[in-house]
């Protein structure tokens, strides 16, 4: 197969060692995933009473572990491997030094792997170390020292990895002086820049205040402070999420359907949009907090509700490039063109499924957006449906979607299996459909996210239509379908990877776009100008409530005394999982 | 820059659709007078709560004609009142909740209703709701709180008028000996 640029012809062999760097970030990104899946079920069956092989108490450890391995480490490694091989490609030449790479991938790892020891520590109470703090790790809930550690580590990592790229693009424009940036390294670079920005609400949050409060250095901190610091990085990081999706459904959807990106000026002006628009929002992450007054409240809410253009336009622009794939390859008529597109493509068909649930998944955000009806959802099930379609499926199933396309030019094999890839992606869709559904209509009938139990024992939860017992069956079924999804993938990947070198391997060629980039003006690449916006609109929304916030909740530190989260002390996890499962199968025997 | 004439005309629409967005939700506040959580309900200590004049002895308290206070505090992981009591408050009235918590971070919703708010330790969280019918209510905890949190929750009694005098003259009986 000929590529554009004629000589060698995969990624792998063009870029071994790059391709090195993406395989490993790839790597650590499909471990946590099958572990984040595993506690997902095991959630899934345990809050519906469908199957309980755990201690309620434990599944708070086991929540811990699936919110942060699958939307933090699964999520930032891929995005961290995609955006190196997308830097590599677009730039066509290797990173400055491979020794870097590596460094910051170690570091990463490090992270990663200091913060699951302290999850996994919630599950033998013995032991002294646990995390039991969820995704979110509000203050005053504290958790082991080396839980915020390795969340530093891992953070600082992607800072490193963010220059690895900065390090390319300054290379790339002193040879290209003039010359505009490749639509993938702009992408990769604005992202990145925007994960800069957003990223030290964390930073000063994990270092000033939970590492040395949870080493016992300071007595307290501000739990409102942390919190909305928290807020600051949790409304961006979606975007960070979200982001790689994008620039999949940009740039190698088009190609995938047989054609070419609609516009690229277009595509430019989307991701400055979120780079300025993303991070002054977190405070809608708090319209049910108390210490924050109503205008920045309202603020935030308005810069959300623009938030959505840049959503919408590429929403056009997904269906208008798939469109023009299908009338490439034969498609006619006002619908009928959607049978031309390649449906047996598991590539492409987890994309388009992946877009389709991220509209349903945008408009359940709207919803949480509206200052005023956010009280009846806020903090039900209703918040978990909407975010397993934007991260769990736009993002995550783009991802496996990609994969499909993107590790056999890593590795220089075949795809194993096609049609297991294409059953795949149908059962997360179909899994995904039955979940979120039932959890957006539990949380309207006011049954809360985060809790172990599914009925409490003073009061029923009533639902307009169906019944509670009909919803808790969707949940359970739609897990584990998602599980059984994840499975095939893992499995499919691991096949691929172990597979014999191909003689007709993938080809990274993307083609150029209908609309090009000498059509847009040129600040658009003046990324200078765009942080300082950037910066200058988040000094805005944040100033203010940030000072009322340390000047009435009693200063820096004043507020919230340590509480620290052990677990009924006795339960040794292991024998509970094992003696729980084999006691529920002799139950289904018998 | 060139944009396509079907691309101006989504861009078009996108914006109307949220400026209309912002629009209806600035109508609800501004308009209709929906309230929202604010800092309004001010600022405690929660390491001695158990001296705050209100907050030390916690519960329902008659501020006027129909009107009344009352005063919650969420801790692991009980409600009180709400757990072992249940909140009491008459029918047709006024209530302004002021609900607080004494050590990490929880959630107080009356389930199936927008009456829903964070209790924050050092943060007071003020807001009002009126009753129109008897009844009982769910309550509940919505932000995780620690190991039990599944089993935070109480009930919200609505009560007949005169029930609720009668309930309300006993309170303060108790209280004064």
């Amino acid at each position: 197969m000929a590529t554009a640029s004629g000589q060698k012809r995969t990624f792998v062999d063009r870029y071994p060692d790059e391709a090195g760097i993406v395989k490993a970030n790839f790597l650590v990104a499909f471990v946590a995933l099958g572990i984040g899946a595993f506690f997902g079920l095991v959630q899934a069956l345990h809050r519906t009473d469908i199957l309980r092989i755990i201690d309620s108490a434990d599944y708070y450890t086991m929540l811990t572990g699936h919110g942060v391995l699958l939307a933090i480490v699964f999520t930032i490694f891929f995005l961290c491997g995609f955006f190196h091989w997308a830097t590599a490609r677009s730039l066509k030449q290797p990173a400055v030094s491979t020794l870097y790479s590596w460094a910051w991938f170690g570091l990463m790892t490090t992270g990663t792997v200091l913060a699951t020891i302290a999850i996994l520590g919630g599950f033998v109470p013995n032991l002294g170390i646990s995390a039991d703090v969820l995704f979110t790790f509000y203050a005053p809930l504290q958790a082991h020292p080396i839980f915020y550690i390795g969340l530093a580590m891992f953070i600082v990592g992607t800072w490193l990895a963010g220059a690895d790229w900065f390090l390319s693009y300054r290379e790339w424009r002193r040879d290209n002086k003039g010359e505009r940036i490749p639509l993938q390294t702009f992408m990769v670079l604005t992202t990145m820049i925007m994960w800069y920005v957003s990223t030290i609400g964390i930073a000063v949050s994990v270092v000033f205040f939970l590492i040395p409060w949870s080493l016992g250095l300071i007595p307290s901190v501000n739990p409102l402070l942390t919190r909305t610091l928290f807020w600051y990085f949790g409304h961006p990081i979606v975007y960070f999420w979200l982001m790689p999706a994008y620039m999949m459904w940009y740039t190698i959807l088009p190609k995938l359907s047989g054609g070419r990106l609609f516009s690229d000026p277009l595509a430019r002006v989307v991701f400055l949009l979120f780079l300025l628009l993303s991070t002054p929002v977190g405070i809608h992450h708090q319209y049910l907090d108390p210490g924050i007054a109503e205008g920045f409240k309202f603020i935030a809410m308005t810069n959300t509700m623009f938030l959505l253009l840049p959503s919408l336009l590429t929403a056009f622009t997904a269906v208008a490039s798939m469109e023009h794939g299908a009338r490439q390859r034969g498609g006619e008529g006002y619908l009928r063109w959607l049978g031309a597109l390649p449906w047996r493509d598991p590539a492409f068909t987890g994309m388009a499924l992946a877009g389709i649930l991220f509209a349903a998944g945008g408009f359940s955000g709207m919803i949480n957006a509206g200052m005023n009806i956010n009280y009846l959802i806020h903090n039900t099930l209703w918040v978990p449906g909407h975010f397993h379609l934007t991260v769990g499926t736009a993002v995550a199933l783009t991802m496996m979607a990609g994969s499909y396309w993107l590790v056999p030019q890593l590795t220089g094999t075949k795809l194993y299996s096609r049609p297991i890839g294409l059953l795949q992606v149908i059962m997360w869709f179909i899994g995904m459909v039955f979940m979120s559904n039932a959890m957006h209509r539990a949380g309207l009938a006011g049954i809360p996210r985060r809790t172990a139990e599914p009925q409490y024992q003073n009061f029923d939860f009533v639902t307009p239509i169906g019944s509670i017992f009909e919803l808790r069956v969707q949940i359970a079924l739609g897990g584990t379908l998602l599980f059984l999804s994840v499975v095939l993938f893992l499995f499919n990947m691991l096949l691929t990877s172990l597979g014999e070198e191909s003689d007709r391997p993938v080809d990274e060629y993307l083609p150029e776009p209908l609309s090009g980039p000498e059509g847009s003006p040129r600040v658009l690449d003046n990324l200078g100008l765009w942080t300082g916006i950037a910066v200058v609109l988040v000094i805005l929304a944040y100033t203010l409530p940030v000072a009322s916030i340390i000047q009435n909740g009693g200063g820096l530190f004043g507020g919230g005394l340590p509480v620290p989260v052990t677990i009924s002390a006795g339960l040794d996890f292991v024998t509970t999982m094992v003696t729980g499962t084999v006691s529920s199968l002799l139950e289904v025997v018998a | 820059m060139e944009i396509h004439a079907y691309e101006k005309l989504w861009l078009a629409l996108a914006l109307v659709l949220i400026v209309g967005f912002i629009g209806t939700i600035t109508y609800g506040a501004a308009g209709v007078g929906i309230e929202m959580i604010d800092d309004k309900g001010g600022t405690v200590d929660p390491a001695t709560l158990d001296e705050h004049p209100k907050f030390g002895d916690p519960g329902v308290e008659k501020t006027g004609e129909n009107q009344y206070d009352v005063y919650v505090v969420a801790r692991q992981f009980v409600f009180e009142p709400g757990t072992t009591e249940p909140i009491r408050v008459p029918e047709g009235s006024t209530v302004t909740f002021h609900v607080t918590a004494s050590d990490v971070i929880h959630g107080f919703e009356v389930v199936g209703t927008n009456a829903n708010t964070m209790a924050i330790p050092g943060q007071v969280a003020e807001f009002t709701v009126e009753f129109d019918e008897p009844g009982e209510y769910g309550l509940l905890c919505n932000e995780y709180c620690g190991s039990g949190h599944h089993v935070m929750e109480g009930k919200l009694v609505v009560m007949e008028q005169s029930e609720f005098d009668s309930w309300y003259e006993q309170q303060q009986q108790e209280g004064e000996n």
